[in-house]
């Protein structure tokens, strides 16, 4: 029952799949230049007016979370590994409530652009707007990457392209079709290619599941049985003696990596209240109450898609066969399209491929925006120039960011490329954890607080992530590392999250108490009392 | 969403006002009803969760018990994390709208600045 087609090392039909994917950006471009019309002044640039429903904004905040990651790495993942993949499904899911319950409506009334409105609002601008400038941007760069990495093997599994250069080619594309977007779309563009993307994503994979569950009468314990039937059956002895149905058969051999399953999960639940381009979706509706109605938007169809990553990722194992996926060009991350191919042939396998490509662009095209909203609203204007630049040269600043930041996304995607998605979106969720999330809700919900305890624990944060991934096995010291070639690992795990996420914590407190500063009561209370009833945030409503 | 009001600037009170608005019980209870729920129940997820990953990372065969099938107990407390998940967010949202919003309202209705 198993596919024969990939001895011939090609999948589906190369012409068909382009087609598909060439028909979506079209369409695509076509909205975003519809839309960016209204695009005249760094509001609508930035947040396209704060015009977005919550419904709407939830779809979206939907497509800009349901990245390659977690289509093509969490069903690869499971797949291959059965229940450890499912782990990262529930991280990410739950890590939801902290941004409903802590972050999102106090930090929307806040705020007006970035995740620094708010971190510098009561505390110095110049430095804090920096510090959390600097990490939005490395957030991005790592989220980036490994939206890249999943394009480099998607294509190489779609268009049977097997060498580095020609797939370091379509990485560079998908680039610079991102850089159109933004630079054409800004958010309201990016906004509406994401609802796009997300309603054909999570079509699609509900799609995938009716079929897989169709074709085993509905009976999921037989899909499960099937599966770890299929993986016993591997000739790879090592893949033939796992579990999958139970956790352990990625993370459980030994003690450090059980201990990097703990540092995982933390990273996973603590990183996506800190991620920016998620925090700056609070920004494009109108009030508190509609970024509330986003997030609720947004778990609904989150938790929907996770629950059929998970009969995908069994589905796969079971109908396409661990063998099959290990041995296609770009590896786990083909699990969902092989499986769309064995379910719909190459019809189906072409729209699902190009929902995948619309959804690393999308992605993409989100976080370039994010980073480089950052850069010109807080670095450019804030810090640089003092406030004393116009809304139009920010924007402008903002557009060459984002081509610096595409260029330098292409690098590194092309260095990327190969590794599993979902494993390197977990070391930006370790990033986002470690230097922004501490800093949020102390200044949230803690009076005391201030910039030293700020800088301290954002930079510490930073830092301390940075150098443990560095020296972590994920960069060498292993044959799958990135730098495969050499060895300077000394760091156990390779996710540093229990590491960094208490010590950026712990470096809050510790800078707040060391410093006397306590700020000004006055805006202190300004803060508080806009950020808890939405006072001079939400739009006017006189009677 | 269909209200879209004259496009007015939000007015912006007097910085003095914030003082007294924070120092006033009506906002007070507002700040208190929020912490009452949030941090609790940020507190039980969080354990929940910690709980869920621990048995998966040191009680594998706990988690491999079969109950039904070739369904087992760690996929069963798995699905338990989207349920518990769909369901906190439903309390939130049914207590935001009662205990929230209409407090939040009246202290913005009070602020001079909007009178």
């Amino acid at each position: 029952m198993t596919t024969t087609v990939l001895a011939a090392g090609q999948l589906g039909n190369p012409a068909i799949n382009i087609g598909i994917f060439v028909a979506f950006v079209i369409v695509t471009l076509a909205i975003v230049i519809k839309v960016s019309s209204r695009n005249t002044n760094a509001t609508e640039y930035f947040t396209g007016g704060h015009a977005f429903t919550g419904r709407q904004n939830g779809v979206a905040i939907a497509g800009d979370y349901l990245s390659a990651a977690s289509f093509l790495g969490i069903a690869g993942a499971i797949a291959v590994y059965g229940y450890d993949g499912f782990l990262y499904s529930i991280g990410f899911l739950v890590a939801w409530l902290v941004a409903l319950l802590l972050v999102a409506e106090l930090l929307r009334n806040t705020g007006k652009f970035t995740m620094a409105d708010v971190l510098s609002f009561r505390l110095k601008q110049k430095p804090v707007r920096l510090a959390a400038a600097i990490s939005t941007m490395t957030v991005s760069l790592f989220y980036l990457l490994a939206q890249m990495a999943g394009a480099g093997g998607l294509v190489a599994l779609l268009l049977d392209i097997n060498s580095r250069f020609a797939q370091s080619i379509v990485i560079a594309i998908v680039g610079v079709l991102m850089i159109v977007y933004v630079l054409i779309g800004g958010m309201a563009g990016t906004t509406w290619v994401q609802i796009i993307k997300a309603v054909l994503l999570i079509a699609g994979a509900g799609f995938m599941t009716v079929l897989v569950l169709a074709k085993f009468g509905l009976n999921i314990s037989e899909i499960l049985g099937r599966a770890q039937e299929m993986v016993t059956q591997s000739t790879n002895k090592g893949v033939a003696s796992r579990d999958v149905l139970a956790p352990g058969a990625q993370y459980g051999t030994s003690t450090a990596s059980k201990i990097n399953l703990l540092s995982l999960g933390i990273a996973l639940v603590l990183g996506t209240a800190g991620l920016p381009h998620v925090l700056m979706r609070f920004y494009t509706v109108p009030t508190a109450k509609e970024a509330r109605r986003s997030v609720v938007w947004a778990i609904g169809l989150i938790g929907a898609f996770y629950l059929f990553t998970l009969i995908l990722g069994y589905g796969a194992a079971a109908l396409v066969g661990p063998d099959t996926i290990l041995a296609a060009p770009g590896g786990q991350n083909s699990a969902a399209p092989l499986l769309a191919f064995e379910l719909g042939g190459t019809i189906l396998l072409g729209v699902i491929s190009a929902v995948a490509f619309a959804t690393i662009l999308a992605v993409v095209a989100g976080l370039t925006i994010t980073a480089s909203a950052s850069f010109a609203h807080d670095v450019y204007a804030s810090v640089l120039k003092s406030h004393k630049v116009t809304e139009d040269e920010q924007m402008r600043v903002s557009r060459i960011t984002a081509v610096v930041l595409g260029v330098l996304a292409i690098g590194l995607g092309i260095l990327a490329n190969g590794q599993n998605v979902a494993f390197l979106v977990a070391l930006a969720f370790a990033v986002a954890a470690s230097a922004n999330l501490p800093t949020i809700l102390y200044s949230l919900y803690w009076k005391r607080f201030n910039t030293r305890g700020a800088l301290w624990s954002m930079y510490g944060g930073l830092i301390s992530c940075i150098v443990l991934i560095v020296f972590s096995p994920a960069v060498s010291g292993t044959k799958t590392s990135m730098i495969p070639g050499a060895d300077f690992q000394w760091f156990p795990l390779s996710n540093p999250g229990i590491v960094s996420i208490p010590l950026a914590f712990l470096l809050g407190i510790v800078g707040t108490l060391t410093s006397r500063d306590t700020g000004d009561p006055a805006i202190n209370a300004e803060m508080e009392v806009r950020s808890l009833t939405g006072v001079g945030a939400e739009k006017a409503t006189h009677h | 969403m269909t209200d879209n009001p004259a496009p007015t600037q939000p007015p912006i009170p007097p910085k003095s006002e914030y003082l007294a608005v924070q120092a006033s019980p009506e906002f007070a209870e507002l700040r208190r009803a929020l912490r009452r729920f949030v941090f609790p129940t940020t507190i039980f997820f969080l354990i929940w969760y910690a709980t869920y990953v621990l048995l998966g990372a040191f009680a594998h065969d706990f988690m491999a018990t079969k109950v039904w099938g070739n369904i087992n107990v760690g996929l069963l407390l798995g699905l338990a994390q989207f349920v518990t998940t769909f369901l906190i967010t439903g309390l939130y949202i049914r207590f935001a709208n009662r205990e929230l919003d209409p407090r939040a309202a009246a202290i913005r209705a009070g602020m001079h600045w909007a009178q």
